[in-house]
């Protein structure tokens, strides 16, 4: 038994060590907004935050978090950085299929949490590790862009 | 003309020949009302309508049912919702909120009550007019339902505008609508949709209707519509297939073979039934499938078991013994594709005469589509026969024949929910349903429970249904006036009609026209054209890859055309304009790309410009690629300007997503995308292997929509043809380097 604390709430489950925290939020939590994409952490689909960072879901065996490792996904991420980026997201329609999009979303929610004015090499940085095969990237900027004003208004 | 041979095929026989062990699906006997569970008080309206003359070419011939069942697409509930049924999947492309919008437009709801579902598989209901079945591609699918959505919505709109007049009592001439509201001014009454829906259900469905003049439009064109999914895919809440929870549902892997063609010779299973959670592990044609109770376990069982292949009648070559093998058909004349005057001759007059001739070899690499969502599907057997299927579908029609000939049951017994799809790019739709009828044969060998089959990134990589691996090469000549006289050119690759049920009519004199679109029929009039192929086989699975042979043909002709643009010391602008007379749409966008983008405006040191313009699926796309290449020679792509013409715009945003979208797609690939194998194996696993387009790759984009009001074509596929000549043109403005080995890694300029 592993108890894993996700979105605020302590969550028991009954799984080998080594089963991912991806495994364990989609097909034993039933969270299936936190996206399997890759699961070697090539594609970014599956990001969730663990006490705030940015973390690939696929290579995070579930029994190297604590009871105290505070998990948040797609599901559960609030605040004025997740108010504002996915306030932009739906602005400039940035969606297309919309798989990767939990994946960009906590991305860069992390980036404008530690940085409210990032520079495009900022962005580069904070999102490369997160594909998009339509490649809305475009957008992905604009809307990073467009949250961090909203954040520093 | 993809399209076009398609719907050719529907008309002479296709799919009865093909697919179906018997007939076509008889009508469905369900009835379509309690099927989408409609109940009184609600509006269902269908188009099944007299048809207005067709004129364009690129219309559709309809080929609907010719019994006057209900063919529905709207429904207006009570509680003021207007819900747009699709028959076409949304992969990406936002054909669910374009298929709404114009309805929507015609019944003049309002944008915020309207709704987006998928249609159920009916062939005989929600066939694709252009295909004779249920299935989307070739960006066909606005064009498709273009009259059809709006007769519906006319109609609609005029049953709730009879049925105020009913309640009102005054004359239906006088009753309007606009936003969702039904009004009678003079006695100052007006009335929701859904307050009118049960009394409009009630009355006939008029067999004449209006459709509205372009320039009354309010929701067509307009760029401030909102996509129909553009907050459930930025929550978490939008259902993929890969998120389909069934009671009891149990999750498969499938261990393919390693070389295509390859068949299971032995399996020792024992050590995979060990891992915990697996609970059964079956032999099939397709492979071994480990099922269990969770994906990491049936991942962790597959890991654990030992399959030998046979591999008697598996390709064991390499794409590099494979390209020295296509070099070597090419020595020879292929089967021919066009043929105009003496191009021979003509190149030779043009040498000796002052002209002067080019030689062009071009290798395209084999490309994965890989969509984000990794291929999969759940398959839950029904207790009365046939079963349920919860997927991105993408080919309704073919699925249901496919899967109800393995389960023995009947086309119709094979229901279809079908789910937003995590992209495909082409990767859904196949000939013999794939990853669908994996599932459904895992299913019929495990009935106990709803089965999900999930590939993993590593078998979508190494799974086939790759664009083909092609060669060309060309010669072509410019006279001594710089006009084009002459152009030959050989193309040599793997056909992926043969041996389907599309080979009769997708493939003419040898020449399967998905390897030459683009080609044969160019639009810079040449005098002198041969163009011939060569079909290889091999087992190595391919297919359809967003813009088909386009994303070869067009690619080899425009990077040709800069060349010999510049052995007639002609300007690549000035030299295409000049051959484009007759072709006023091509024109135009260049045109327009040239302007926007500041063509002939000189460029600092180490920067270049491109450019490229094609037509495809009946939409003519021109792109100026902006490119900085360093000290070093390698390249970044710092902007492309996209100039589309694809008729009326049902919503300019999307078009402009999806031109973004097929830069990025287009770029990514002729960066660093290939598939390569060494002794029959994929040599790429993942995206660490097979590289995809990342943020920092991403140039700027500036699209620009032509405005028109010819018929609708499609959005999707066009972008991607241009966009790589035209990065490649741009480098070679700089370096005086052709690029015609693709991807340009292997040439070096790219990090």
């Amino acid at each position: 038994m592993v108890r894993i604390n996700v979105n605020g709430e302590e969550r028991q489950v009954d799984v080998s060590d080594d089963m991912p925290l991806l495994w364990v939020l989609r097909d034993e939590l039933n969270m299936t907004g936190t996206k399997f994409g890759c699961g070697i952490a090539q594609c970014g689909a599956c990001t969730v935050h663990v006490d705030g960072t940015p973390t690939r879901a696929c290579q995070t065996p579930v029994g190297m978090l604590t009871p105290d490792s505070k998990i948040t996904t797609i599901e559960g991420v609030k605040g004025k950085a997740a108010q504002a980026v996915q306030a932009a997201w739906q602005k400039l329609d940035v969606v297309q299929c919309g798989y990767c999009q939990s994946g960009q979303i906590m991305s860069a929610i992390a980036l404008l949490t530690d940085n409210q004015n990032p520079t495009d090499q900022d962005i580069d940085a904070a999102m490369d590790g997160n594909v998009c095969r339509c490649a809305t990237y475009v957008r992905i900027r604009a809307a990073i862009k467009d949250a961090a004003q909203t954040m520093r208004a | 003309m993809l399209h076009h041979l398609i719907r050719q095929a529907a008309e002479h026989g296709f799919p009865e020949s093909g697919f179906a062990p018997g007939p076509l699906p008889a009508p469905a006997r369900r009835g379509f009302l309690k099927a989408i569970g409609a109940g009184a008080g609600v509006l269902v309206i269908g188009a099944h309508l007299p048809m207005p003359a067709l004129a364009a070419e690129a219309a559709p011939k309809i080929i609907g049912p010719a019994d006057p069942r209900p063919h529905a697409f709207i429904i207006v509930a009570p509680d003021n919702t207007v819900t747009v049924l699709a028959k076409h999947l949304d992969k990406g492309q936002g054909i669910v909120t374009g298929l709404a919008t114009i309805a929507a437009e015609e019944l003049d709801a309002d944008w915020s009550q309207v709704r987006g579902a998928f249609a159920p598989a009916d062939q005989k209901l929600y066939a694709n007019h252009f295909f004779g079945l249920q299935g989307t591609g070739g960006s066909t699918a606005v064009a498709n339902s273009w009259d059809e959505l709006r007769m519906a919505g006319a109609a609609a709109r005029a049953m709730l505008v009879a049925a105020a007049s009913a309640r009102w009592k005054v004359p239906a001439g006088e009753v309007t609508v606009a936003k969702g509201v039904v009004r009678h001014a003079a006695s100052n009454r007006s009335a929701t949709f859904g307050e009118l829906a049960e009394e409009a259900s009630k009355l006939p469905v008029p067999q004449q209707v209006k459709l509205k003049d372009p320039k009354d439009y309010v929701l067509i064109g307009k760029p401030d519509l909102h996509r129909l999914d553009h907050v459930s895919k930025t929550n978490g809440t939008a259902i993929f297939s890969m998120d389909i929870r069934r009671p009891g549902q149990v999750t498969a892997v499938l261990a393919r073979s390693p070389r295509f063609g390859g068949t299971v010779k032995s399996v020792d299973d024992a050590a995979a039934r060990k891992v915990p959670g697996v609970i059964e592990v079956v032999s099939l044609p397709v492979g071994v499938a480990v099922i269990a109770k969770n994906t990491w376990a049936a991942i962790k069982g597959r890991e654990a078991l030992t399959v030998t292949w046979d591999d008697g009648k598996a390709e064991t070559r390499g794409t590099d013994a494979m390209l020295a093998d296509y070099r070597k058909a090419a020595e020879k004349p292929g089967s021919v594709a066009a043929n105009k005057g003496d191009a021979d001759k003509a190149i030779a007059d043009a040498k000796a005469k002052g002209g002067d001739a080019v030689d062009g070899e071009f290798v395209f690499p084999y490309l994965a589509h890989a969509p984000m969502e990794p291929l999969n599907a759940v398959v839950a057997l029904n207790p009365e026969g046939g079963c349920t299927i919860w997927a991105g579908s993408q080919f309704q029609t073919v699925e249901q024949m496919v899967v109800a000939q393995i389960l023995g049951c009947k086309p119709e017994q094979v229901k279809i929910e079908t789910q937003w799809a995590g992209g495909s790019f082409g990767r859904r739709a196949t000939t013999n349903a794939d990853y669908i009828a994996e599932a459904a044969m895992i299913a019929k060998a495990y009935p106990k429970a709803p089965v999900h089959l999930v590939w993993t990134r590593e078998d979508d990589i190494k799974g086939g249904r790759y664009r083909p691996l092609f060669l060309h090469k060309i010669t072509a000549a410019v006279d001594a006036k710089g006009e084009l006289v002459g152009w030959k050119q050989r193309i040599v690759g793997q056909s992926f009609m043969a041996g389907t049920p599309f080979e009769a009519v997708m493939v003419k004199d040898g020449v399967d026209a998905t390897m030459v679109e683009g080609a044969s029929d160019m639009a810079y009039p040449v005098a002198n054209l041969a163009v011939d192929a060569h079909t290889l086989a091999s087992p190595v699975t391919t297919l359809w890859w967003r813009s088909v042979g386009h994303t070869h043909t067009a690619y080899a002709k425009e990077v040709m055309i800069d060349r010999l643009a510049k052995a007639a010391g002609k300007d690549p602008v000035a030299f295409r304009m000049a051959m484009l007379k007759d072709h006023p749409r091509l024109a135009g966008v260049l045109k327009l790309a040239a302007e926007k983008a500041g063509w002939g405006q000189p460029l600092p040191q180490g920067k270049g410009r491109g450019v490229a313009v094609h037509e495809s699926f009946n939409t003519y796309v021109a792109h100026v690629a902006d490119v900085t290449v360093d000290a070093k020679g390698q390249i970044k792509v710092d902007r492309v300007v996209v100039a589309v013409d694809c008729g009326e715009v049902v919503n300019p945003d999307i078009v402009k997503a999806q031109m973004e979208g097929g830069a990025g797609w287009g770029i990514g690939h002729a960066l660093r995308g290939e598939i390569t194998m060494t002794d029959g194996v994929v040599d790429q696993a993942n995206f660490d292997g097979y590289l995809p387009l990342r943020m920092s790759d991403m140039p700027v984009v500036e699209v620009h929509i032509v405005p028109s009001h010819e018929r609708p074509t499609g959005a999707g596929e066009p972008g991607v043809p241009t966009v790589a000549p035209a990065v490649a043109n741009a480098v070679f403005s700089v370096t005086g380097q052709p690029l015609q080995t693709l991807p340009f890694s292997r040439g070096g300029i790219v990090s």
